[in-house]
This record gives structure tokens, sequence and C-alpha cells, in this order.
């Protein structure tokens, strides 16, 4: 049955989540994007000790289908923890999109384990969330010379079959995280490597190095136009040994791209997750401009027919709408995901949609407010550059709506370009 | 708890107005459109479906319970097919759906039966009027109490169906507020003028009047002399035109879709380049958005939800521009074809410009 009902325990957590955003995130924000490498460990520590109280934060929802099975009386309750998922990050970027990616307790990284991984390793990198202190992951997938075309990876892992480990060898750029991952927590980075730089896509494979193993290192801290909480870092593997066991899927390059494309569906669940991250920001600039136009008396007339309505409403009108489409598509990706259906098409159209919306919609909040939108008094313009990375990281709006265009015309890369 | 899924018995309506209008409608709508004629048969087999009669309360012979979602589900599947046939098959909800939202329990027993119980017949109802800042919520036809009567007066557009109307529902500014009046086809200073003609939609007849000190009964206002609250009736014609504009965009879109993987250009199908590529990932994208907002408007209007009025408005806003931005594009992408009335797409992009015009012409 069709329903826009907000299941109960969602509307929970995002009341919790928003105690957070308004009380620990927003306070902050301002400060956290003067001083760009410094890290929101109050926000991080509390995160942590909450995320326990609160349910998964994590990209890696706990329990799978089959591990559901097994309780008769969860069963009959239809699964929500990617959803979930969805209205927190809304919320914490909301609060303040750089902090949000701070959040401890499994990202993308972890989306990847959690999506490729065996049953032993999600038990063995995933765990280490739920210890004493506050733990990071990140994926590590840019190249200097590969960005959306993963396909032009140089990254290499050979096999040392006398000590039965990877050999990782490269150098990767924009890992969001990384830093914390490796160095500031005892996490870990999903690193993707070839095979065999000749098999082209089929020989790329994920790996994970733990923090502290040596030859990787965190090379170059970037600094960015927004999200400036967040660390994004470089890393280069040299001779870095890790264990066999740290490859996710399989270790034989087979003809087929079958392992990529298994790698490649983790974004059927992260995109989404991406746009609900953008679609918070949104959000708060869109917020931010009705509660000032109301303080100033302007009231906003919905109803009216187009020809007359002030440039101002018409603007109004159309940026809440585009919000809330884009909402949709994002909330119905993740339910799809939730309930185990393909949704590698709507994901994308979510990520193209909401990507585009946040970054017109913190456009036109900035143009809207005049001087005030410019200004470093309020948060718009902070919104404004934090909002930017959301049509970028995670695919861009371009590589996104390739991916929808081959859904649609059921073209396979190579019969689209 | 949120759901995507239609009920089996939505699934069987979808998959019957889904034979409907790839089976009948569509193969008529190019004939019908270069007639401005819509053949009665046509019209009979949808009004048979049932869809209006299953949104009526056994009370007053129907066989169902009002549902704007089921009505939005219908509405999108039929326009599909075609905007005009939609539009006439659908017409006497454009009668029957106010009295039933905001009519008096006598009003619901004496009107609704009728139109019910009977084979498709022309109830139709007269908001539009002819001017360009034309607002359903500030009419220039007035309605005037006098004693136990009221007296309408003014102009008005685009009304279908008038000239063999049975019954109209016509609205009117009483007061400074839109009210609807129940008024028989023959009443006295109703007078039905020249079929209007338009940029599409060409098979639905529209029709001009005038109403010269139209004379009814203060018991023919809907809900009589305490009148009634716009707010859902506005809300219904908003969400309707919102899911029959999702219809029509995703009829274009299709065939742009089939089009592109067609033809040939350059030694490659067209949709193998990526900016008709992108434009269709971009048209697919927006309709199933669109689709989306119009199926919650729908649902909280259902479920009687805070800001549903506001939600309809947001789904038909956004609908509009949807419509238009695909239409064109589904003409762009066939090119110098899409521009030949061989193809169905320029009179999609016709109909398509036309949401931002029809509020009071579809209703769910």
């Amino acid at each position: 049955m069709i329903s826009f009902e907000m299941p109960k325990p969602l509307v929970q957590t995002r009341t919790v989540v928003e105690t957070v955003a308004v009380n620990m995130m927003r306070p902050i924000s301002r400060e956290m994007d003067e001083n760009e490498h410094e890290i929101p460990w109050a926000y991080i520590q509390f995160m942590h000790t909450a995320t326990k109280a609160l349910g998964s934060s994590s990209m890696a929802p706990e329990e799978t289908a089959k591990e559901k099975k097994k309780d008769p009386e969860k069963e009959k309750r239809p699964p929500i923890n990617y959803q979930r998922l969805m209205v927190m990050v809304e919320m914490l970027s909301w609060g303040d999109a750089g902090i949000y990616l701070c959040t401890p307790g499994g990202m993308l990284g972890a989306a990847a384990v959690s999506a490729a991984g065996t049953p032993e390793q999600k038990k063995r990198f995933l765990s280490r969330f739920k210890g004493k202190e506050p733990v990071f992951d990140a994926m590590a997938m840019t190249e200097p010379q590969a960005g959306s075309d993963t396909s032009a990876i140089r990254a290499t892992a050979v096999l040392d079959e006398k000590t039965n480990e990877w050999i990782l060898n490269g150098e990767k750029i924009f890992v969001t995280a990384g830093n914390k991952a490796l160095v500031d927590s005892k996490g870990f980075i999903v690193v993707w490597a070839s095979l065999d730089l000749e098999a082209g896509r089929a020989g790329i494979r994920s790996f994970v190095i733990e923090a502290d193993t040596p030859g990787c290192k965190v090379t170059k801290f970037e600094e960015k136009l927004g999200i400036r909480a967040s660390d994004t870092v470089s890393i280069v593997m040299q001779d870095c040994r890790i264990p066999f066991e740290n490859i996710l899927g399989s270790p034989t390059v087979e003809k087929s791209t079958k392992g990529y494309k298994g790698a490649m569906e983790t974004f059927d669940a992260t995109r989404p997750i991406v746009a609900a991250s953008a679609l918070g920001v949104a959000r708060a600039a869109l917020e931010f401009v009705q509660e000032k136009l109301a303080a100033e008396g302007v009231t906003i007339r919905y109803n009216l027919p187009r020809q007359k309505m002030s440039n101002l409403e018409r603007e109004i009108i159309d940026l809440e709408t585009q919000l809330r489409q884009a909402w949709l598509l994002t909330i119905k990706a993740l339910w799809m995901a939730d309930n185990h259906q393909s949704n590698g098409m709507v994901a994308s159209m979510s990520k193209v949609k909401a990507g585009k919306v946040a970054t017109v919609i913190t456009q036109k909040a900035v143009e809207i407010m005049g001087p005030l939108g410019y200004s470093q008094e309020f948060l718009l313009e902070k919104w404004f550059r934090d909002a930017k990375i959301n049509d970028i990281f995670e695919g861009t709006g371009q590589i996104n709506l390739l991916v929808v265009a081959r859904n649609i015309l059921g073209y396979r890369g190579s019969q689209l370009r | 708890m949120y759901s995507f899924t239609p009920t089996e018995e939505q699934q069987m309506l979808l998959d019957a107005v889904k034979r409907y209008a790839e089976g009948d409608i569509r193969p008529a709508s190019r004939e019908a459109e270069e007639n401005s004629a819509l053949p009665p048969a046509l019209l009979e087999k949808g009004w048979e479906l049932g869809i209006l009669q299953a949104s009526i309360p056994e009370a007053y012979d129907g066989f169902g319970d009002y549902s704007v979602l089921n009505g939005v589900l219908a509405a999108e599947g039929l326009a599909y097919g075609d905007l005009a046939v939609t539009m006439g098959v659908m017409t006497p909800n454009l009668y029957v759906i106010p009295i039933l939202l905001a009519g008096s329990e006598e009003q619901k027993k004496e009107f609704i039966p009728p139109v019910i119980e009977m084979e498709w017949k022309p109830y139709t109802a007269a908001l539009i009027e002819p001017s360009f800042d034309f607002d359903p919520m500030d009419l220039k036809t007035t309605a005037e109490r006098k004693g136990d009567s009221i007296l309408i007066s003014g102009e008005k557009i685009y009304v279908p169906f008038a000239k063999d109307a049975e019954s109209l529902l016509i609205y009117a500014n009483l007061e400074g507020k839109t009210q609807a009046f129940i008024v028989a086809g023959d009443t006295e200073g109703l007078t039905i003028g020249e079929r209007d003609k338009t940029l599409g939609i060409h098979a639905y007849p529209l029709y001009s009047l005038t109403l010269d000190k139209v004379k009814i009964p203060v018991s023919q206002q809907l809900n009589g002399a305490a009148g009634h609250p716009m707010d859902l009736i506005l809300a219904s014609w908003q969400v309707a035109l919102s899911a029959m504009a999702v219809g029509v965009a995703q009829a274009a879109y299709d065939y742009a879709i089939e089009y592109a993987k067609d033809r040939e250009v350059f030694g490659v199908k067209v949709a193998q380049k990526q900016s008709i590529a992108f434009m269709l990932a971009e048209m697919g994208t927006d309709i199933e958005a669109c689709r989306l907002l119009a199926w919650e408007a729908a649902w909280m209007l259902d479920e009687g939800k805070e800001s549903s009025f506001k939600q309809a408005f947001l789904a038909y806003h956004g609908a509009v521009d949807m419509a238009m931005m695909v239409t064109d594009r589904a003409v762009q992408i066939l090119g110098g074809h899409g521009y030949i009335r061989e193809h169905p797409v320029e009179l999609w992009m016709r109909n398509g410009r036309g949401f931002a015009t029809f509020t009071g012409l579809a209703m769910v």
C-alpha cells in the first residue's frame, strides 16, 4: 500500500538528531570552518557514545536480511535501516555538512565492506566501531589521473605467494576522512587497486588497509572550498603489505567485470545517502531564507496563479518544490534498498536531483538574501560552499546522469560512453 | 511506514486503465485531435472502467470510497493515452466530486446518483474566465444573493461540453469568496457561445458562455446558504492535473526513447550521444520526482494531513514546469520529425503547455 507516513522510530530518530544538530553542530559551525584542519572531538565523542543509544548510524546496516530471519518477531516489521540512516544524515547535514562527515562509526569504507565482504570480514572490520574509542573509515578510489573513470586506476596489488600478502603500490587522492581513519583512530580505508593493469576494469578490486600498516602514509591535507571540518587527504602506498584475507571479493581476474560491478553496487546504497546530506544543507539554507522573510513580514502566498506571483514567491515555491521532489526520490531509493529491490536507477536519480537541488538552493539563497547572503555573519555563504561538494563526490552529477541514461536506455558502458 | 507499492486493487485499476489507454485511446487520439471531436463510444468505454463510480459511496449509488490516490493513479494512466480523451472521460468528475466533497447531504442524494447511475453524460463545470490574471480564488463572475435566490453574472471560457450539458457547476464570486452553484443547462440567462479554439486538446469540446443574471434558488449553492470552503476542491484540481502532466510527459518520454534508440546518426544511434542521453536522463528523473510528489499530495489529502493543500499546490507547480520541459525535449529529440504531425510529440508539447492554464478542467 502506497504510504508516505514516516515510521515512528524514524520520527524519534529525527527529533533526537535535531537536538544534536542544534546544540552540538550549529554553535561550532563557523569555528570549524575557519580552522580547517581541526577535529570536532567533542561532537565525535558525543556521537560515539550516543549512536549506541540511537541505533545504527553506520552506512553498513548491522542486520542483513538473512540474519534478521532468525527472529520471527522482527521479520514482521519492514526493514528501515537505510531509511533511518537517511533521516540521520539529512538532519546532521542540516546541522553542519562538514562536521557530519566526521561522524565516527562507519561511512563509505564500511559500506563497501558491508556490500562486498564475507561474514568473517564484516566481523573483523566492522566490530571495531563498537569499541571504547571512536573509529573512522574511508574509501580511497580517486587517483591524480583517475576520477570518475575508475578504469584508469593505476594503483596495483600484487600477491606475494611466499607470505600470502598483498603488496600495494600507488597514490590515492581526495580521501574523505582518510587521516581520521589511519592516523587519528584505529580505523581502516578501503583502497581500489588493480590486480592486472592489462585487464582494465575487470582487474580492479578493493582492499582493506588498517591503521598502522607500514608503507601506507597520509601525505597531504587538501584545502577546500567547503566542508572544511572534514579532512580530505592524499595517501601513498609504498610496498604496503596487507593480509591476503583483506581483499573484498574474488582474488582471481576473470574476463568479465562482475567483480567490478559488484563493487559499483556499493554506490546504490551510498549515493542516496550522499543525496540525503545534500538535502540537509539545502533545507538549512531554504529554512534560513523563509525565516528571514517571515521575520521581515514578507509572506509567501501559495495557491496563486503564476501570473500573479511575485518573483520572490515564484523562486521560493520553486525551491521548495524541488527540495521535496529530491527528498522523495531519495527516500524511495533507500526504501528499495531496505526491501532488497534493485535500486541502481532511482539511487542515481536521487543523487543527480539532490546534488543539483542543493547547489541551486544554496546559490539562490545567497542571491535572495542579498548582502546578508554574502556575509560571514550568517552561515548561508558557508552552506553555499559546503553544498557544492554533493554535486561532485560519490560520482559527479554528470556521471550519475550517465548511469541513469544507461539504465533507462538499457545500454552498457560501451554503448553509451 | 513508507511504501511505494500499490495495493492489489490499485494494481488491477492500473492494469485496466493501461489496457484502455494503450489499446483504445492512443490509436484514436490523432484522429480525434484533427477532427476536434471525441468519439462517444470511446468515452463510454472509459466511463465503463468505473473510475468515478468507484470513488462514490453506496449511499449515492456508487460502489466505493473516495480516494484521491486512486484517482491520481487512474488519471496518470489515462493521460498516458491522450489528454483530451482523459479529460473527456473524466468530465463528470468536475460536477460530482465537488458535490461529494462540499455539498450538503440533500445535494449529494439529489445530484450525484443521476450522474453515476447512467451512461456517460455531459455533466460539467465552469471555472475559467477570459482574462490574463484569471484567479480561481478571485473570480470576476459574480453571485449576488437576493432573498432566497442567487443571481449569477459574468463570462466563462473553456467550459467542457457546455453545449450539451445537462447541468453545470458554475463558480462565481460571492461576497469576495469563490463559491460553486449547481445550474441546469437550460436555465434562463445562460447563453452558450462559440466553441473555444485552443493551442492543444482540440478533441475536447470547450465552450464560452455568458451568464446574465442567471437565477437559481439558494438551495443550489453548494452546501446551501452556509457555503463551503474551496481548499479541497482547489487541491483536487491540482493533484489531478499533476497526475495527468506526469502521464503526458511519460508518453512523450517513452516515445522519445524509442525513437532515439532507433534513429541512426554519424554511425551510432541518436541515444548513444550524451547530449541526447542526458536530456532523457533528466526527463526520466523529473517525471519520477513529480510522480512521487503527486502521490504524496494525494496520500496526504486522503489522510487529511496538515499542509496537504500546500503539498497539492507544490505538486502542481512542479508538474507544470516538468510537463513543458519533457514534452519540449521530446520534440527536440525527434528533430524535424518532432515538428511533423505524423508523430504525436508535437501534440503532447501543445498539451504540455496547457497545464499552467488547465485549473478547473480536471478533478479526482
